[in-house]
Order: C-alpha cells, then sequence, then structure tokens
C-alpha cells in the first residue's frame, strides 16, 4: 500500500531542472524546512500515542511499593527493581488456564466458521444464477446497516429460552451461518477473477466443488486471510456478547475475566493488572505485526468499498 | 459433464432449462446458511424485539404481556434515559468530528516524504489494533487522579494537582472523549489509502501552476478523498452511538450519570436491575430511529461538502 507514494518525482523533478538555479536553491531550502517541520509534529504525536503504552508496561514490572509514588518511576532495573512476579501472579488470579482457553475456542472457532460460511455464500452469490437471487443480495447489503444492540435482546432470549445461556453455544453458533459483512467481501473478490478459469476447469471434469476449492480458492487466499485475521482480533477483544452470555467462571472467556478482575480482588493491584492487560493485548499486537499486510488490506477494503 | 453439454446443444430448450434448474438449486443449497441464519438471528430477532417492545417481560414473567406503549411512555418520563440521550449526544457530536479531523491531518502528513515514514504509520495505527476490555483498564490507569500516567506527570513537571479526570463529572466525558481519539488509526489508514490513489498528474499540473504544498493538499487532495471521509463519518457515527464496553469498565455511567451512554442504559435495564426486556426492546428502537435520522442528516449534508470526481471512475476503483 506504500508503493504509490511519490511516484510523481521523476516528472516534478525534470520540471524543477528547467528553472534557474537560485529559485531551485531556495526550493531546496523550503521543502527542508517543510520536510522537518512535518517530521517534528509527527514524532511528537507519536509520542504522545506511545506513552499510555509505555506507562502500562512500567507499571506492570513495578514492586507493589513503587506503583505509587511521585515523581514517577519510569525505567526499570535502572530506577526500580523489576518484579516480574506480577505476570504469573495475575494470570494465576485469573484462573488463565480456563479463561484463555475459552478465549482460544471461541475465537478459532469462529475464525474458520467466518471463513467457511462466508467463502461457501459467497460462491453461491459469485458464480449461479437463480431467481431470486437480486432480492437476496439486497436483503444481505441492507442487514449492514442494522446495528447489532437491536437484536441484542431477542438474540438473548431466543438462547436462554433453549436453555445455552452460561455455555459457549451463543457466542460460537451464529458466525457459522454467514455474516454479511464476509460474504459481501468475498463475493467482491470472486467477482475479480475471470469465469474462463472456471470454464478451463470444467473442461477437465471439475463440478461446482471442484471449482470452488481448486479454481476460486485459492485465488481469494488474501481476502480470505483478511476475514480471518478480523476474526481473530474480534473475537479475541468481543465484550458484550460474553459479558451477557458467560455467568460462570469456568465458561469466562479472557475479556471478562480481565473486567472483573478489580471487583474479585477487592481494590486495583495497578501493577498486576497492567501486566495481565499487558498479556491480553500481546497475542494482537505479534499477530498484528506477523500480518501486517492484511490488517492494512482489511482497513482499507472495509473502508473504501463502500 | 461432457454429456450434459451434449444434451444440451441436441436439444436446447428443454436442456438449457435443466441446467438453470441445477444452477438455482446450487445457489440454494450454498446461500441456505445464510438464509436460515437470517431467519434465526437477524430478521426473526428484529421482528421478535419490535413485537417484544409493546410488551411486559422479564426473567420471572414469561409469556410476554402485551403492554401497548407503555414502554415507550416510560422512557419519555424516565430522567435517566434523558440524561443517557443527553451524554450520547455530546460523546457523538464531538468525538466523532474530532477523531476525523485528526485522521485526515495526520493521514495527509503521513503521506508526505518524511524519514522512517512505514515506522510512523505502525506507530499511528498500532492504537487501534488493541481494544476491547485491555484498552479500557489501561485508560483507567492513565487517567487515575494520583499516581495515573496524565496527573503525575502534570505533578513531577508543574508540583500542581491535575484535574480528577473520570471522577470528575465534568471531565469524565472529555476522558472518554479522549480514550476513542487515540484510537483513530483505522480512518487514517484508510485515507492514506485514498490519497494515494489520486493520480499524480493532478499535482504535477498544480506544481507547474506554482501552487504551495499547503494549497495542494487544502485545493486537490482534500476535495478528492471526501467522498472516503463521507463513509467514514456514517460508519463514525454508528459506533459512536453503541460505545459500551468503556462506559462500562472505567466509569460505570457515572460520576452522576455524566458517562451513562444509551447503550449502557439498555444493558443496564435488561441485564443489571430486575431484567425488563421489553422495556429494553423499545430502548434499543429508539436507538436504532436516533442513529437512522442522524445517518441521514449526514447524507443530506453531503451535497454541500463531498466532491465526486466521476462517479462511474469511483465504482470501478473500488
Amino acid at each position: 500500500m506504500a508503493t504509490t507514494t511519490g511516484t510523481s518525482i521523476g516528472t516534478t523533478e525534470l520540471a524543477k531542472s528547467v528553472r534557474s538555479p537560485s529559485l531551485l536553491a531556495r526550493k531546496h531550502v523550503k521543502n527542508t524546512m517543510w520536510v522537518t517541520s512535518i517530521t517534528i509534529f509527527i514524532a511528537a504525536g507519536g509520542l504522545v500515542l506511545l506513552f499510555p503504552v509505555a506507562f502500562m508496561l512500567s507499571t506492570s514490572l513495578k514492586p507493589t511499593s513503587i506503583v505509587f509514588l511521585l515523581p514517577m518511576k519510569w525505567l526499570p532495573y535502572l530506577q526500580f527493581r523489576a518484579d516480574w512476579n506480577n505476570y504469573p501472579q495475575s494470570l494465576a488470579f485469573m484462573g488463565w488456564i480456563t479463561v484463555y482457553g475459552n478465549t482460544l475456542k471461541v475465537a478459532i472457532n469462529n475464525m474458520f466458521a467466518d471463513v467457511i460460511s462466508g467463502a461457501v455464500v459467497a460462491y453461491g452469490f459469485a458464480r449461479f444464477r437463480a431467481r431470486g437471487k437480486d432480492v437476496l443480495f439486497a436483503l444481505l447489503i441492507s442487514t449492514l446497516m442494522i446495528p447489532y444492540v437491536t437484536r441484542l435482546v431477542p438474540e438473548f432470549l431466543l438462547f436462554s429460552r433453549l436453555g445455552m445461556v452460561n455455555t459457549l453455544l451463543p457466542l460460537i453458533i451464529p458466525p457459522w451461518f454467514g455474516s454479511a459483512f464476509n460474504i459481501f467481501l468475498l463475493r467482491q473478490f470472486m467477482m475479480t477473477i475471470p469465469r474462463e478459469m472456471d470454464d478451463a476447469a470444467k473442461v477437465d471434469g471439475a463440478g461446482p466443488v471442484g471449482i470452488f476449492v481448486y479454481v476460486l480458492l485459492p485465488q481469494i487466499r488474501a481476502a480470505l486471510a483478511v476475514v480471518a485475521i478480523t476474526s481473530l482480533t474480534f473475537n479475541w477483544n468481543d465484550f458484550l456478547r460474553p459479558l451477557i452470555y458467560l455467568n460462570s467462571h469456568s465458561v469466562q472467556t479472557a475479556a471478562i475475566a480481565l473486567a472483573n478482575f478489580q471487583a474479585d480482588y477487592g481494590g486495583t493491584p495497578y501493577n498486576q493488572l497492567m501486566a495481565a492487560t499487558v498479556v491480553n493485548l500481546i497475542p494482537v499486537v505479534i499477530l498484528f505485526f506477523v500480518a501486517q499486510r492484511y490488517f492494512i488490506q482489511g482497513i482499507v477494503i472495509s473502508g473504501v468499498k463502500g | 459433464m461432457v454429456a450434459t453439454a451434449k444434451s444440451a446443444a441436441r436439444a436446447p430448450r428443454h436442456g438449457i432449462g435443466r441446467l438453470a434448474r441445477r444452477e438455482e438449486l446450487w445457489f440454494y443449497l450454498l446461500v441456505s446458511p445464510w438464509i436460515v441464519g437470517f431467519v434465526l438471528f437477524l430478521g426473526g430477532p428484529i421482528l421478535a424485539s419490535a413485537y417484544l417492545s409493546l410488551t411486559h417481560n422479564d426473567p420471572i414473567h414469561w409469556p410476554p404481556v402485551w403492554v401497548g406503549l407503555a414502554n415507550y411512555d416510560h422512557m419519555i418520563h424516565s430522567f435517566v434515559f434523558w440524561e443517557s440521550v443527553k451524554v450520547t449526544l455530546y460523546y457523538v457530536a464531538v468525538s466523532v468530528p474530532c477523531s476525523i479531523a485528526m485522521a485526515t491531518i495526520i493521514a495527509l502528513l503521513l503521506n508526505e516524504r518524511i524519514p522512517f515514514v512505514s515506522a510512523w504509520r505502525t506507530i499511528y495505527y498500532l492504537p487501534a489494533v488493541v481494544s476491547g476490555v485491555a484498552v479500557a483498564l489501561l485508560w483507567q490507569w492513565v487517567f487515575q487522579p494520583q499516581f495515573g500516567f496524565l496527573n503525575g506527570t502534570i505533578w513531577d513537571l508543574f508540583h500542581v494537582q491535575g484535574p480528577d479526570w473520570l471522577l470528575s463529572p465534568y471531565w469524565a466525558m472529555p476522558s472518554l472523549i479522549i480514550i476513542s481519539l487515540w484510537q483513530f488509526g483505522g480512518p487514517m489508514l484508510i485515507y492514506l489509502a485514498a490519497i494515494q490513489n489520486i493520480p499524480t498528474t493532478l499535482y504535477e499540473a498544480s506544481e507547474i501552476d506554482g501552487a504551495g504544498k499547503l494549497r495542494r493538499m487544502w485545493s486537490i487532495t482534500l476535495p478528492l478523498i471526501t467522498p472516503v471521509i463521507f463513509f467514514n463519518l456514517i460508519l463514525n457515527i454508528i459506533g459512536s452511538f453503541q460505545v459500551f464496553t468503556n462506559a462500562y469498565i472505567i466509569t460505570q455511567g457515572g460520576p452522576d450519570y455524566t458517562t451513562y451512554m444509551y447503550v449502557l442504559n439498555m444493558y443496564n435495564q435488561a441485564f443489571q436491575y430486575i431484567g425488563d426486556m421489553g422495556y429494553a426492546d423499545a430502548l434499543a428502537w429508539v436507538l436504532f430511529l436516533i442513529m437512522l435520522v442522524f445517518t441521514l442528516i449526514a447524507f443530506k449534508s453531503a451535497q454541500f461538502w463531498v466532491h465526486y470526481e466521476s462517479p462511474g471512475d469511483q465504482a470501478g476503483n473500488a
């Protein structure tokens, strides 16, 4: 996505060289000033954005006696003795094996559910003609506009009538039926793949399933990765749904355990709380650095597509 | 496959009909998960919600009892409801324009050829990657009145006590808005992508005409990305009306209902207090209507500031 910056430079250079040397020099000084002032501004803003994160990391390593101290101590090892015990202690307090196990169950199930259901339904919309298809597609698009809170309560009533409250089922069943956004996204990608490729596979004896698996899916790998990563991060962080459906500790996700940390503790041990927070954030940040391309694609597609 | 093709060639009308039927069958087979899901989790619940908003029902009282417009009547006489509408409008009115302005300005600057530009882009985007409870807790500690990052720094630098932030009726809402502004990375990336889609020939022409850098930003870049800004405005309005996690975790709506966001009220009515599900459904519908009105206003306003270069082209690019 950074590839298109500054492609104009060749032509502008040419335009500059035609002008007189003194004008060129003045322009050069002006340009340097421009770049320098922007860099300073951007660097200052970046620091402001990162300070809260640095404060969190620093606090997570502080012994309790250092947390509430003014002037603030920032640097572990240099200004205070780093206490790594905050991490195991806070994780043990949260019952981390249970809650992160639940979070992983939900996140991984939902990732597969979102990718598979999205791709299958998108394939139907992208490649098959049928009566009523346009109406259904219009319906699909219009559901994108409906806020989740509108169906929050009836959905809860449905699952509570089915006796599924306090199980992970209300979180892991709905994704298998496809979400409008994923279907729309994957359909758009499938539409860009020439039908000649389908026809070639048909000649080789492939049926609708063969075309889907061997022709279309390999071609839209990037879009599938976008769906998978968006789904993973969303479910890792999701709070409102787990809050409503999961009451007992054995089924809670990490987000809920983290939210209950202070109430369960009966106070706020900020050093341990920040350690637990860091642990919760790290997987998403690592995923971001590993799959940066797909994160950015996901954001850009969802924003520019409209 | 070959056999079908042959028979289709021999008896065109009959063959095509059968093929078309097979295609239709495949379509409905593939789409069936979504249709079932739509009925169960979307269309069904929404219709149910419209009906339930006219009933009284809670975990003990089932089946629902028809009460007509009583829930809506209760709503317009509820102090808490009006407080929640007020603070939510405050939040949306400040947070949405500020975050759009910040995202636009930073995107314009990060499009310039400055050193380490991709590292800066990553840093500015990073806060948007994380979200949910962890972010709420992080900021709760940053805003802690005595030893948090903000007041700790103010004390270290100036030896004065800063405001109480989340505990102060005046500062609680601005604090929540500051948190929302920290995560403007998503829209920023979208604007950046839109800026990079602008044909460079436009800039070259204006440079020959002697336009300065700021002038080019204002007269070329900004108008050309207004469609994307508009789209983000809509998304941002819809998202901001539904803010829940930060208010629930950090302030619980307090102090004095100054951060009692709309969805927090809805959650409390349905799941926290007596479990008045019918009233919560009525609240959900009213929120939906409020959001609809604001979205329509945004759409109406578009003709005054959104600049469409060539609609056909735009669709082709997207």
